[in-house]
């Protein structure tokens, strides 16, 4: 039998059957893929790794090198050529081109290939939560009047639409099991998905980020802030099946914004806290049952408040503590290193030092934002746990 | 076979690639009925092989090949590193895999589907001269006796033998061990034999050495004392001269080395032993090979005109030194030097001569002895210098120079000359670069992952001595 009749047959060689380069492959990418996760942190504190809507993140990676022994690379290195060439010719030269450069002389190097490594968000935030060892969120659960249909056993009778062939037919294999003999189904075998209703614990939660976009944040502090607020976004939607995000940026005054918008605002002038935080308290006033909803408040400034703000600033934060599971400041200050020794940092050590579960951060640098995330995190945590 | 054949490589079979694509596929029936007729032209020409079993593969199958550098190999994560490098290179149409042949009894030649008739014809005919070389050059000859003529078979053993350790010990633990055996598949002697004892334990008996006058009077002095010098026997160092073959020492002398991890690094060790003589000959046995193609197809009167002309396109693409459109390359075409130096020869020392060479000589001593200056010139060979910045200037044409520019890369397997210098009596292994052979130091932030690699097999410090920039001693370790 020749081997094109053989392939006509269907009788696949070996090596049809597999690809063991593209196995290999695999557990390169595998391993490449492990020692991201090792460096996680690292990589996506970089804000440019960010991309709103996206569900995944794009990381740059080399493949990994096999190493072997290889003697020091050295600047200048010899080789033989072929062509019509005189000795002192310059066949190639990086300052007027760069890309004429052929293989060098037993060079090992192929080229630098870059691997753009796509990882679903979701897989990071599991990662991290395992590696940075973040305490899971406890959803508080209020008194809730939603009902959810959920399945629950099987019945005899039910709509066609519900019928569970699966389940219908391993009751015609066992009726077989009992009679010898071929049997078709029979009423007898059928069964139906059954559904009931449940009550659902309340899952909803809702998160306030408020940003000081006054004239003295910077295009870096406020990527800092979007930065952070971004992780934090992934960490609670890791803990609730419905997050909704309410944006409020402030100079001397408040507007709520989309996201989109939220992180291209820049404005001028002074910074008056509270306008902001009343801002957020009347959003909350009005779509924001505290009974149904878990709220959050993440508030990033640079800490500059007018001091004839502090007593009104205080008042309307209190409120909001009351509601909120937790109220967070990051200070995005960077280059300097006030540690929270400013207007907005004291306001916030107040009404923690009152009981309510607050907590303050100061970001420097995009290395500062994983600590950041962990700091809150694990503060909300406590929070949660300390007066139950 | 190859057409820009600088850009192959890495030791495997003899695996060939060209820049153009030819879509013809029909040759595959109508090729059969020549390779007998080309195995009888071949042997009326005085060529003398093991049967050669043919087999027309995928493409995907022969690019395989040409990455891991047999049929079937051990699965590590590196290869697949090569099999993206691969991949790009077609996909730019760099480079296709004509066919691949692998030596022994009988040899075994994969031909890409994808092949025209011409193409396999000249496919056919060059696998012949392949053939004739592995059985007739020495070097592979010793190799073949020292790792059999199945190393095909063996290797596809190797394979599953690796893939039951992963299953009994797991992905990590195997990987761990094909990490380290793997990065040193270089470093072996082929020199020794593939199965070696280990060293003497004991240095040989003093009193057998020394039974002379001098000894007679000292025992009569003093009785005791001299049977403690002649008599006590002294352990051996270990090893006794520094050991190059790095793959056979760690199986044999690591302290806590399991049996299945010493079984690997013994089956890297053989199929590096087979992939010796082709990375040594490769540049006579890619020559003779297409020297023999060129010849075997003239003389085929068989094969249809049009055949014939395709197939001396194929192979003037095969052996082209500089790719069209450019004035000079910046490597060598392996396959055009072989080539062009066989002609030579063969021009002016006759067929009888050429064969005793051919049997003789690895690529050291065939560029040494028959790389000339009139065929250097005829070739425009010339000495360049690229710094790392991307400068490129011709240094001159110096025929000593060429030749050792030639051969450079190809001494002591393509590797840094490494050695065990000593095993410590604490079980840390010692080991020695030869820096003023290799005229300087390695790379040391390589050789540090080398050695943490080895670390985790050897399971007690490793060390390492070379020298830095400046030239001083210097020691690596992973403790």
């Amino acid at each position: 039998m020749s081997e094109s009749e053989k392939s006509a047959l269907g009788l696949a060689k070996w090596y049809d059957l597999f690809s063991r380069g593209a196995r290999d492959w695999l557990r390169h990418d595998e391993k490449v893929r492990e020692s991201v996760r090792e460096h996680l942190p690292q990589i996506i504190a970089g804000g440019d790794v960010i991309n709103e809507n996206a569900r995944t993140v794009r990381v740059p990676v080399r493949m990994l090198e096999h190493y072997h022994f290889r003697l020091r690379r050295t600047a200048e290195s010899q080789g033989v050529g072929q062509g019509a060439a005189k000795p002192g010719d310059v066949l190639a030269d990086p300052s007027a081109d760069q890309g004429s450069r052929d293989k060098g002389p037993g060079g090992q190097d192929q080229g630098e290939i870059q691997l753009l490594l796509e990882i679903k968000i979701d897989d990071i935030v599991d990662w991290l939560w395992e590696e940075m060892q973040l305490p899971n969120l406890k959803a508080r659960v209020g008194p809730s009047q939603e009902t959810d249909w959920i399945r629950e056993g099987w019945d005899r009778r039910g709509a066609r639409s519900r019928l569970d062939r699966r389940r219908s037919f391993k009751e015609l294999v066992k009726r077989r099991g009992q009679h010898a003999g071929p049997a078709g189904f029979t009423d007898e075998d059928l069964r139906f998905r059954q559904l009931a209703r449940r009550r659902q614990p309340a899952i909803h939660a809702v998160v306030f980020f408020l940003l000081d976009v006054s004239g003295s944040m910077s295009d870096r502090d406020r990527k800092l802030a979007k930065t952070f607020f971004f992780w934090v976004v992934q960490g609670l939607r890791r803990e609730y099946r419905s997050l909704e995000t309410v944006f409020v940026a402030h100079t001397t005054e408040a507007w709520e914004f989309t996201e989109p918008e939220f992180f291209q605002v820049t404005g001028t002038g002074g910074t008056v806290a509270s306008t902001g935080l009343n801002k957020v308290r009347e959003i909350m006033d009005e779509r924001h049952n505290p009974g149904r909803h878990n709220i959050y408040l993440f508030y990033a400034s640079d800490g500059d408040n007018s001091v004839g703000d502090h007593a009104e600033a205080h008042t309307a934060l209190v409120d909001i503590a009351q509601k909120a599971c937790y109220s967070g400041y990051v200070e995005v200050a960077s280059g300097l290193s006030r540690q929270l020794a400013t207007e907005t940092g004291r306001l916030f050590a107040e009404i923690a030092s009152q009981g309510h579960a607050a907590g303050s951060y100061v970001i420097n640098d995009f290395d500062d934002v994983w600590g950041a995330v962990r700091h809150f995190f694990t503060a909300e945590q406590k929070a949660i746990e300390g007066p139950t | 076979m190859t057409e820009s054949g600088a850009a192959d490589p890495g030791p495997g079979g003899h695996t060939g690639s060209a820049g153009v694509s030819h879509s013809s596929s029909s040759g595959g029936g109508e090729w059969q009925s020549y390779v007998r007729r080309l195995e009888e032209l071949a042997v009326r020409s005085g060529l003398a092989f093991h049967p050669v079993e043919f087999e027309a593969v995928p493409d995907t199958f022969m690019m395989e090949i040409a990455v891991y550098g047999l049929p079937v190999r051990m699965p590590h994560w590196s290869f697949g590193v090569r099999y993206i490098y691969q991949l790009i290179q077609r996909h730019m149409g760099h480079s296709r895999v004509f066919e691949v042949v692998f030596p022994g009894n009988p040899g075994h030649a994969y031909l890409a589907q994808s092949n025209g008739l011409a193409e396999n014809v000249l496919v056919t005919a060059h696998v012949l001269g392949h053939a004739d070389f592995s059985r007739n050059n020495m070097l592979f000859r010793r190799c073949q006796e020292q790792v059999s003529e199945h190393i095909v078979e063996h290797a596809a053993s190797h394979a599953r033998q690796i893939q039951q350790a992963i299953e009994s010990y797991g992905m990590q633990r195997v990987e761990a061990v094909l990490d380290a055996a793997l990065a040193l598949e270089q470093h072996i002697d082929v020199d020794q034999r593939l199965r070696r004892d280990r060293y003497p334990e004991y240095l040989p008996d003093a009193k057998h050495l020394v039974d002379d006058e001098f000894r007679r009077r000292f025992e009569a002095l003093d009785p005791t004392a001299a049977k403690n010098v002649f008599e006590n026997r002294k352990r051996a160092p270990i090893p006794p001269h520094p050991e190059r073959d790095l793959l056979w020492f760690v199986a044999t002398y690591a302290p806590e080395m399991e049996s299945w991890e010493r079984d690997i690094f013994l089956a890297v060790r053989e199929e590096s032993f087979y992939f010796y003589p082709v990375f040594a000959t490769q540049i006579m046995n890619e020559g003779w090979a297409s020297y023999w193609h060129a010849r075997l197809l003239r003389e085929a009167d068989f094969v249809p005109q049009q055949a014939y002309v395709d197939a001396i396109k194929c192979h003037s693409d095969v052996v082209r030194p500089i790719a069209a459109g450019q004035q000079v390359a910046l490597a060598i075409n392996p396959y055009h030097l072989g080539f062009s130096m066989w002609e030579s020869i063969i021009e002016t020392e006759g067929l009888e001569s050429a064969r005793q060479i051919m049997q003789q000589d690895d690529d050291f001593s065939f560029v040494r002895n028959h790389l000339t200056r009139e065929l250097a010139e005829k070739l425009g060979l010339f000495r360049f210098m690229a710094r790392t910045d991307g400068h490129i200037k011709v240094l001159d044409h110096e025929l000593a120079a060429l030749q050792d520019t030639v051969l450079a890369p190809k001494y002591n397997f393509g590797a840094p000359s490494v050695s065990v210098g000593h095993l410590r009596t604490d079980g840390s292994l010692e080991l020695v670069h030869d820096h003023t052979t290799d005229g300087r130091g390695l790379d040391l932030e390589r050789g540090r992952k080398v050695l943490e690699y080895l670390r985790a097999v050897w399971r007690r410090p490793v060390v390492l001595r070379t020298v830095d920039q400046q030239g001083s001693p210097l020691e690596l370790s992973a403790a």
